[in-house]
């Protein structure tokens, strides 16, 4: 599946974000399973709330990261659709 | 199974969880026998989540009633995982299999209804593996998130029964194409994940993503297990949270050092690059096969030992069909 810009993209139902004291990192739960993850997958993961497009997402941290993050951003989530923890419309 | 009077108590488990989720541990799986038999799993999975542990309940769905599973829920219960066992299929005509499917079916319903994730696991052998899409379809009707078709692993009880059990190519190679087109169709609605029968696979699996790297057991009576299979291995001895913090077992113990890292293996498997792929594969399937858990996994069609699985496969099914996918033949040797 290829996304697009235009990609409305939200956590599976059953899939939450959590910051782990252990690890001092964030965490994606899910049944059976977890995704560890840096500063950038988190900060994008945030921002998919199932309003915004992917093109909303990379503008807001383009801001934060002064350049184009769109191509990342695209990269980082079709992963993460991949394997059915993120949603598109 | 142990007698209830050995098996740890409430305070007990909870040390345990609060130990796990110190040392770095977010998910937890409640299985048994049956965990709803125990009295206490309201108090324990509200102490889960109270420490941050994503929970599971793995039942055979028997005995969830709506109030004990709104008592879950509102512990913090994130997900139910019923088993549908091929002992229901094989007794679906009898009255009481009949009892137990309708059982599962209601509380199925129950877990859909109170917002739970819901996953369906089914156990597959030569008995049931021909009805793996009205297995798909079912789980579909019954709202489930997830599907786990899991083929029998053969240690155990399965290994003594392994020629009775063993599907035979055909059955895998339907099976699988079965699986495949039923994963894209319900893609975004129901996971599937659907496990092949490792004799059936070319290497071995990474078994639990290696042994003492992500994954640990604490059994009823306190013994703590790299996987839920490593009591097989007779030659190890596996120290108790009862004497030990879970620290000390996941770092220091024994059974846990025994094959972490590579130091153990054997060759070919110390040099070969597939090892951080499957960190050498299953240790009891190893100790099951050839009575040595430092062997290679027989599985592997990169050790000599492979031609035991190929003559179990032959022994329990007859003469391979060469013409099927998903079939991995031992390379020749003269």
């Amino acid at each position: 599946m290829t996304l697009t810009a235009a990609a409305v993209p939200a956590l599976w139902r059953l899939a939450r974000l959590e910051f782990d004291p252990v690890r001092q990192q964030r965490v994606l739960l899910y049944p059976e399973g977890v995704v560890l993850l840096n500063d950038t997958g988190g900060a994008i993961l945030d921002l998919c709330d199932g309003r915004r497009s992917i093109a909303d997402v990379a503008a807001i941290l383009q801001e934060r990261y002064r350049r184009d993050v769109t191509a990342d951003v695209i990269d980082y989530l079709s992963q993460l659709v991949e394997r059915e923890l993120v949603r598109v419309e | 199974m142990v007698r209830a009077d050995e098996e740890l108590k409430t305070g007990d488990w909870m040390r345990v969880f609060t130990q796990a989720r110190e040392l770095g541990v977010l998910q937890l799986g409640l299985s048994g026998g049956e965990p709803l038999v125990r009295p206490d799993v309201e108090d324990l999975v509200a102490h889960a989540h109270g420490v941050g542990l994503y929970t599971t309940l793995v039942s055979s769905g028997v005995g969830l009633t709506p109030g004990r599973a709104r008592k879950l829920r509102d512990a913090g219960l994130e997900h139910i995982q019923i088993s549908i066992q091929d002992s229901d299929e094989k007794a679906a005509d009898s009255v009481a299999g009949m009892r137990a499917v309708r059982q599962k079916l209601s509380a199925a319903a129950i877990v859909r209804e109170l917002g739970f994730a819901l996953s369906i696991n089914v156990v597959l052998h030569r008995g049931n593996i021909d009805r793996v899409g009205e297995m798909i379809d079912l789980a579909a009707r019954l709202g489930a998130d997830r599907l786990e078709l899991a083929n029998t692993q053969y240690y155990g009880w399965a290994l003594a029964n392994r020629n009775a059990l063993m599907p035979s190519p055909a059955q895998v190679a339907a099976a699988s194409d079965a699986a495949d087109e039923a994963m894209r169709r319900h893609r975004g609605r129901m996971q599937i994940v659907y496990v092949l029968p490792d004799y059936y696979e070319s290497y071995p699996k990474p078994c639990y993503g290696g042994w003492g790297r992500h994954y640990l057991v604490v059994m009823p009576d306190g013994r703590t297990l790299p996987c839920h299979g490593a009591t097989h291995i007779t030659t190890l001895r596996f120290d108790s949270v009862r004497d030990h913090a879970l620290r000390w077992i996941w770092e220091e113990s024994a059974a846990f050092q025994a094959f972490r890292g590579d130091a153990w293996m054997p060759e070919p498997c110390r040099a070969c690059p597939r090892k951080a792929i499957d960190f050498g594969g299953c240790r009891c399937q190893a100790f099951a096969l050839t009575g040595n858990a430092t062997n290679p996994d027989p599985v592997c069609t990169l050790t000599p030992l492979r031609a035991i699985i190929d003559k179990a496969v032959q022994e329990a099914t007859g003469p391979p069909a060469y013409q099927y996918r998903y079939i991995s033949l031992a390379p020749e040797r003269t």
